[in-house]
């Protein structure tokens, strides 16, 4: 059962046209935590796989009920058929969750030769860096799609691939990499990092230089020999492939901006989710990424056309002594026809800010999704005809 | 004087939630609640997002503690929005008297290194200022706080956060950054902190509540208490609504009150408005059941219709005073 909803204010945006068109080959789902993101990732995915598509859908960080429900039991950073599907046109879906750790491990040993991937992955900086320091993810889901894109182009598996981002602001991090790793690599920083372990000088101490013999002094003060010898050994080891990761992370940025990419931000109906999403959406506009616009998630679905605000209040005024249950129903229902109001003028005033951005709006459901069915309901509501 | 409050012994109350939970108005509310009878407060936000700012209607706040709100009897609320940049700056200055060193270190691409290629390292950082400023004591222009207020990560990110450094601890096994390290972890394991998470009376912020809370205890981090954030407003006979069943009754009093157009419609109309909320009651039931089981202190707010100003975390901060949290 879909309730219809009436259309946003604003350009619609036609979510059947992009998912059905072939030439779309990777949609990014992003914005913040807690909007329905990875449902409207996992649902978009479904519908463009009941549509005939091959689709793969990759998620950051599903709540559990919707993992099960897309069978995503094991965590192996590998895509997994999802059963239960309607194939009748010959689509399938494909779905994983991110394993940043595993990710990170399988770029160092696809950069580098077994005996340093070895030195690497052992290294304890490298251990921490990898799998408990925060905003790795951002890096390893952007890592994560172009290794699937490339599975997708060398063996045909799928030919559409939709990515949830990791719920902060730092989602569009990965569009900043390209610059901030050249701008770490052609620094002198990761040279002095490195000097200890390649041996050159005997200690940070006796590199000469203006500022280097300061700047060496700060790192043994601050961080102590130990430390620095292990971060040292890192980036001596990392050095040979961090060219291979600039590389990798200019192509991922080309990927994103080229045609056949689609950026979706997500939001709720709320004043700080949508200011989220307008930060998002200013952001892909400046980076010239290929934005296909918002999804507003959750809203209250009101039926006004019998019986508006006013005229149940009234009605539940003149009833009140009669019965004070149906009188509460009607004052309910006033109740939920301001909200509706309410959230149409929060999203009405982001349109006003960004009057080209296309929006869909997709009522709330009364329950969360946690199956398949939940799925194809909020796929149904992002394809109606606009 | 230390009013009438569940958590005397408190001087970090850390604010975590899922995203879309309201954690940062709830952090605000409870610096504003603990300001209350002459308690001078830090409010600080981690997440270079300007909420607080936002929320108490005041220009953008630059990386520099400034009072924003003031409450009964001279309380105050002070605010920061820490800058990973700067903090590695004050850092260097606090610990080793190395601010000069601060512009060579730019230059050499370090501090693009430690706040952005490594942004673990963004994390000791941020405990890191927020233990300095739980425990400074009054010096020269720099006032000493009574309680600092932490809108911390989400849950999600939460437990990764306050423990980077027990991370820290592990990679350097001496020197002035283990005992950085050490001392961090001191004050955010003892009596004196505090880990409030704030949900929604809905399925998957409070799971995720119950995995985060999991979380921190595993990592032997205090947890505070659960929050319910933006309970839906009160309506009266809502128990009795579950048993509208009747479309006749309901008929009857759209009669009643004059509404014969359109009566079968709008009946119909009410009445699966009237399971739909039933349905919502239940889970509610279910899942304070759920937040019940783990055994700590709730406490609740109510949504606040037209959107959180300045007026509306006063009406918060009252609430959270008559329930004990401050």
């Amino acid at each position: 059962m879909s309730e219809q909803m009436r259309p946003l204010d604003g350009p619609a945006l036609d979510i059947e046209q992009l998912i059905q068109d072939p030439r779309t080959r990777i949609i990014v789902c992003c914005g913040s935590g807690g909007v329905g993101k990875t449902t409207t990732a996992a649902a978009l995915g479904l519908r463009a796989a009941e549509n005939g598509r091959s689709v793969c859908v990759l998620t950051i960080d599903p709540a559990r009920r919707l993992a099960q429900a897309m069978g995503l039991t094991v965590l192996d950073n590998t895509p997994r058929p999802v059963t239960g599907i309607n194939t009748a046109k010959g689509g399938n879906l494909s779905a994983m969750m991110l394993d940043m750790k595993r990710t990170f491990d399988e770029v160092v040993e696809s950069h580098s030769d077994k005996a340093r991937a070895q030195q690497i992955l052992t290294n304890p900086f490298y251990q921490a860096l990898s799998s408990s320091f925060a905003g790795t993810q951002e890096y390893m889901a952007m890592e994560k799609l172009s290794q699937l894109r490339a599975q997708a182009d060398r063996e045909g598996t799928w030919d559409l691939i939709i990515v949830d981002t990791p719920p902060s602001r730092s989602a569009l991090d990965f569009l900043d990499a390209p610059e901030r790793l050249s701008s770490f690599l052609d620094g002198k920083f990761i040279r002095i990092l490195s000097a200890p372990a390649r041996g050159a000088g005997k200690g940070l101490g006796k590199l000469v230089g203006a500022g280097v013999g300061l700047f060496a002094g700060v790192l043994n003060k601050v961080l102590g020999a130990q430390l620095l010898s292990d971060l040292g050994t890192f980036v001596a080891a990392i050095d040979t492939m961090f060219g291979g990761f600039r590389q990798r992370a200019v192509e991922t940025y080309a990927l994103l901006a080229a045609e056949g990419t689609a950026f979706v931000v997500v939001a709720a109906p709320e004043r700080d989710a949508l200011r989220e999403a307008s930060y998002f959406v200013d952001r892909l506009i400046s980076d010239h990424m290929p934005l296909a616009g918002l999804v507003v998630n959750r809203m209250q679905n009101a039926n006004a056309e019998d019986l508006s605000a006013d005229q149940a209040r009234a009605a539940a005024e003149r009833i009140e002594g009669d019965d004070a249950t149906v009188a509460s129903l009607l004052t309910m229902h006033a109740m939920r026809l301001d909200e509706a109001a309410r959230q149409r003028r929060l999203v009405a005033r982001f349109s006003g800010a960004h009057p080209s951005v296309s929006m869909r709006g997709v009522p709330a459901l009364a329950q969360d999704v946690h199956d398949l069915d939940g799925l194809r309901e909020i796929g149904a509501l992002l394809g109606q005809p606009t | 004087m230390v009013p009438d409050t569940d958590w005397p012994e408190t001087l970090l109350h850390v604010v975590s939630g899922k995203g879309g939970t309201g954690k940062s108005t709830v952090a605000a509310a409870l610096a504003l609640s603990l300001a209350q009878s002459g308690r001078r407060v830090m409010l600080m936000e981690v997440e270079s997002r300007q909420g607080i700012a936002q929320m108490f209607d005041t220009p953008p706040l630059p990386h520099e503690e400034r009072r924003i709100a003031s409450a009964p009897n001279g309380g105050e609320v002070w605010a920061l929005a820490v800058e990973p940049e700067e903090a590695l700056l004050e850092y260097l200055e606090l610990f080793y008297n190395l601010r000069r060193a601060g512009s060579v270190l730019r230059k050499m691409g370090a501090i693009e290194f430690v706040t952005t290629v490594a942004p673990g390292l963004r994390d000791v950082l941020l405990t890191g200022k927020t233990i300095e400023l739980a425990r400074r004591k009054a010096k020269g222009i720099s006032p000493a706080y009574d309680a600092v207020v932490l809108d911390a990560p989400p849950t999600g990110r939460i437990t990764r956060f306050l423990n980077v450094n027990t991370e820290v601890a592990g990679l350097a096994k001496v020197g002035p950054i283990r005992s950085q390290a050490d001392s961090v972890m001191s004050v955010l394991r003892s009596k004196r902190t505090a880990i409030h998470l704030v949900t929604l009376l809905e399925e998957m912020p409070v799971q995720e509540t119950l995995d985060g809370i999991a979380e921190i205890r595993d990592a032997a981090l205090p947890v505070g208490s659960v929050i319910v954030n933006m309970r839906r407003p009160h309506v009266p006979h809502e128990q009795e609504i579950v048993e509208l069943t009747d479309r006749k009754r309901i008929s009857a009093g759209l009669a009643t009150a004059g509404l014969d157009k359109g009566k079968t419609r709008i009946a119909d109309v009410l009445l699966s408005e009237a399971r739909e909320h039933a349905s919502r009651l239940e889970m509610e039931s279910v899942e304070r059941a759920r937040i019940a089981e783990t055994g700590l202190p709730v406490y609740d707010l109510p949504v606040i219709s037209g959107g959180i100003d300045t007026a509306a975390l006063y009406e918060l901060a009252a609430l959270l005073n008559e329930q004990g949290l401050a």
